[in-house]
């Protein structure tokens, strides 16, 4: 699949954007680390966040699904605002997959457990569904036969295509990816990403905060350079790759391609 | 020289103790657990409950509290647990107050193993649409309560030997007996340390075998 040029042409979307922000704000004490973020992102599209640590990028992520909270503006997903708390932010949630840096398997459960428990205690699925529907996503990410061992007992590579089961199983509209191979040893990271990149082709709607700059290049619709809290430019992969536009995108890019 | 225990049920009022101590465990741990899970709930009202609870409870002299249940509770405002005769009365009060006193110990000890729990677990615990309830039974108290297992049976040793504390009320268990014997019989020291070695027999093995259990059930990562 290597040879596959992931540049879908993405129709514009009748159904309207997936997920907006309109003028996002958000501070960390004195740190202001997401500055008026503006950010469409239609069904099927593939964005890949990149930028300087500590430029906001893992936050934009998580206060999609409200793991952060946002000081002011607004976030619509699927034409609704994201709810504050209680029952509907947690319906929300379940809407939203998120694959974390750490994995953050349940550590006391089974890997067919953890793909199990959401399905079975949100969706509301009877437990055999569950286990097979787990037993399925568990083969497509490479998996099945380590389904009754705990997450210690798995490597790195293996505990995060787990942890991207678990958030498939809950048939998300959108899959978050928060630096989902920034803890892996590098042998590993390509069993991630060949996992994300086939989820790409199968058009789900993802967005990705990466350094992995071959899967950006090779798998995103757009790529959205952030720092400092702020989106400096969104372009496509090709263009920002080959010509970026800005001064701080060609100086990011100065220093982490050239060896 | 044993001759002086004819006419003592030893075994009768240490079984007394272990009825108390059992009794008292379970009702702790339930209390003690809704008390943690009250003092890391998002809602105010609730944690300001759980931290004024423990905060009173547990400085409060035991004595008090098991005094005060009888004087308190039955003599002035009438409770009796459901029970008609004063035996049952008293064991029910004393329940009822080693209870609430050993609940904020249980409630310490769960609320640092839920400080071990990794936030990460509880945000994707979140991230698949868990509410906090869930999140709190299905994820984070069964890792709590696995790395407190040395802990709560520290609580639950000093729970056994606590119950003595119940003769003040007219509980007749093991220390109401022993107090009994070292007035009626002139051997003191042997008394004590029949009555030293029956509370090691119950204590020993409790700490032994949750031990055994703290390294079996501990959560690897």
């Amino acid at each position: 699949m290597s040879g596959v040029a992931v540049t879908k042409e993405i129709p514009a979307p009748a159904t309207g954007d997936l997920v907006v922000l309109s003028n996002v704000n958000k501070h960390f004490g004195e740190l202001h680390v997401l500055q008026n973020i503006d950010l469409r992102i239609a069904r099927g599209e593939v964005v890949v966040v990149i930028g300087p640590s500590g430029g906001g990028k893992s936050t934009l992520c998580r206060a999609i699904n409200r793991l952060e909270t946002i000081d002011s503006g607004e976030i619509v997903i699927d034409g609704k605002p994201l709810p504050a708390e209680g029952r509907e932010l947690a319906a929300l949630r379940a809407d939203v997959g998120m694959v974390f840096q750490s994995f953050n398997l349940f550590a006391h459960k089974t890997v067919l457990h953890n793909v199990t428990l959401g399905q079975v205690k949100v969706r509301k699925k009877e437990k055999k569904a569950a286990d097979d529907r787990a037993r399925r996503l568990l083969d497509r990410v490479g998996v099945a036969s380590q389904a009754e061992k705990y997450p210690a007992q798995l490597s790195g590579g293996q505990q995060q295509r787990v942890a991207i089961a678990r958030a498939l199983a809950m048939d998300p509209k959108i899959m978050l990816f928060d630096e989902p191979t920034s803890a892996l040893d590098p042998e590993m990271i390509n069993e991630v990403l060949e996992v994300m990149r086939q989820l790409a082709l199968d058009g789900m709607t993802m967005v990705v905060v990466t350094h992995e700059m071959g899967f950006a290049r090779s798998a995103a619709n757009r790529v959205v350079f952030m720092a400092d809290g702020r989106i400096v430019e969104e372009t496509t992969p090709a263009q920002f790759f080959s010509d970026p536009s800005s001064e701080r995108a060609k100086d990011f890019l100065s220093k982490i391609l050239h060896h | 020289m044993f001759d002086f225990l004819k006419g003592y049920d030893l075994l009768a009022a240490f079984w007394v103790t272990v009825q108390l101590t059992f009794y008292s465990a379970v009702g702790s741990l339930i209390w003690g657990t809704v008390l943690a899970a009250m003092r890391v709930s998002p809602v105010p009202l609730m944690r300001g409950f759980g931290t004024a609870y423990v905060n009173v409870v547990r400085n409060i002299p035991l004595t008090v509290v098991i005094v005060f249940t009888s004087l308190g509770l039955f003599q002035t405002l009438g409770v009796t647990l459901g029970a008609a005769d004063f035996t049952t009365i008293n064991f029910r009060l004393a329940v009822l107050g080693l209870t609430a006193y050993t609940s904020s110990f249980v409630c310490e000890a769960l609320r640092s193993g839920i400080n071990t729990v990794p936030v990460g677990q509880t945000e994707a615990a979140r991230a698949i649409g868990l509410n906090f309830p869930q999140v709190l039974r299905l994820i984070v108290l069964p890792q709590a309560f696995r790395s407190v297992v040395g802990p709560l049976a520290s609580v639950l040793i000093a729970l056994t030997k606590n119950t003595t504390v119940a003769a003040a009320i007219g509980v007749a268990e093991a220390a109401a007996l022993m107090r009994v014997m070292i007035e009626n019989e002139a051997q003191l020291i042997l008394i004590s340390a029949i009555f030293a070695f029956g509370f090691i027999c119950l204590t020993l093995p409790t700490g032994l075998f949750l031990g055994w259990v703290s390294k079996k059930v501990s959560v690897r990562r």
